[in-house]
């Protein structure tokens, strides 16, 4: 049992460790000044909570690996994030897009998580679950104003949808080693959050005139390690100081 | 981008029971923004239990011109301030 429940915690960490990456290049980046401390600001909780879902899994799994060995020694075949987390930056309505869909997902996640059998997910369940609830308001509120705003701004919103969209049922899928650990009871059943995720993008959908979209092929397989060509890139970057410099800290 | 999004001057209660402060400004589409960007880029190291947004244009500020003739007559009024009484011992630290 333990393992799988490593093996489900280390699929949470990578989550949350890759989309915090993915909004922390847009630190300098930003089309304004206030968008450039909000998106490092959505990092960093992310980031936050991958240390502590790290942390619990080389607890649990018992073989000395701390947080850092998870996260920087892992290649990407070891990855087991979900291919949303993963697609590139994009523009502006693309990574709004991307945080809504995943924001939308974990909120209610965490939520169940309060009634996890295990006390160190439960305490970062608690945590997590106000920040997310920000990252829906802030990532709503703009693809709302995208969306509904000027006729290039809705063009580009709409193009998000039709490039993000097929990436959104992975969310809702658990792998065997999932499945085990939401058996006993440590972790909340993905499929179940489907009602609420799709409640809220519903809403704010609706809010930004987009339409929903037509059933595509949902595309998969983060979870058996199969990622996209954009993971390597991502690792090649985060992990190269820490490969050169074993051990190096602050 | 300036020209589309208006100017905000943020203000921010540290806790409660104090007032709003003034803290800076920031540029936002719309108040829900400006509210969300307030909070993003003023509160950071948890510097508010409260903000309040206000668009600049709604703010009428007095003219540095007239400096002179709007605080300068109350410099030779120093009666004003409470400094003519003198406080018993037993009162302490006021």
């Amino acid at each position: 049992m333990s393992e799988a429940f490593v093996t489900a915690l280390l699929e949470l960490a990578d989550d949350h460790l890759v989309l915090g990456h993915r909004l922390s290049e847009w630190c300098g980046h930003a089309p304004m000044l206030e968008e450039d401390l909000a998106l490092p600001n959505m990092a960093l909780d992310l980031i936050g909570a991958a240390r502590g879902l790290y942390a619990r899994a080389g607890e649990i799994e018992g073989k000395g690996r701390d947080e850092d060995d998870l996260a920087y020694l892992r290649g990407e075949r070891a990855y087991l994030n979900c291919l949303l987390v993963e697609r590139e930056n994009g523009d502006f309505a693309q990574t709004m897009l991307r945080q809504l869909y995943f924001a939308a997902f974990m909120e209610p996640y965490w939520r169940a998580a309060a009634s996890s059998d295990d006390p160190v997910l439960r305490g970062i369940a608690a945590k997590a679950v106000k920040e997310v609830a920000y990252h829906i308001r802030h990532a709503g509120e703009w693809v709302v104003r995208m969306g509904d705003g000027t006729g290039e701004s809705a063009r580009r919103m709409a193009e998000a949808v039709e490039e993000l969209h097929r990436f959104t049922d992975e969310l809702f899928f658990s792998s065997p080693a999932a499945e085990a650990a939401e058996a006993a009871g440590l972790l909340p059943v993905r499929a179940e959050t489907r009602g609420a995720w799709e409640a809220t993008i519903r809403t704010v959908f609706a809010e930004a005139r987009l339409g929903w979209p037509a059933q595509v092929w949902a595309q998969q397989g983060g979870r058996a390690g199969a990622h996209g060509e954009a993971l390597g890139h991502l690792l090649a970057e985060m992990q190269s100081l820490h490969r050169a410099h074993p051990g190096a800290a602050w | 981008m300036v020209e589309a999004t208006p100017l905000w001057e943020v203000f921010i209660r540290p806790r409660n029971g104090l007032s709003h402060r003034h803290v800076g400004s920031l540029h936002a589409a719309d108040e829900v923004m400006a509210l969300q960007a307030a909070r993003d880029v003023y509160t950071r190291r948890g510097e508010g239990t409260s903000i309040w947004v206000v668009p600049s244009l709604a703010i009428t500020a007095s003219d540095p011109d007239h400096a002179d003739e709007m605080f300068e007559p109350t410099a030779d009024k120093i009666y004003r301030h409470p400094t003519f009484y003198e406080i018993p011992e037993e009162v302490g630290h006021m």
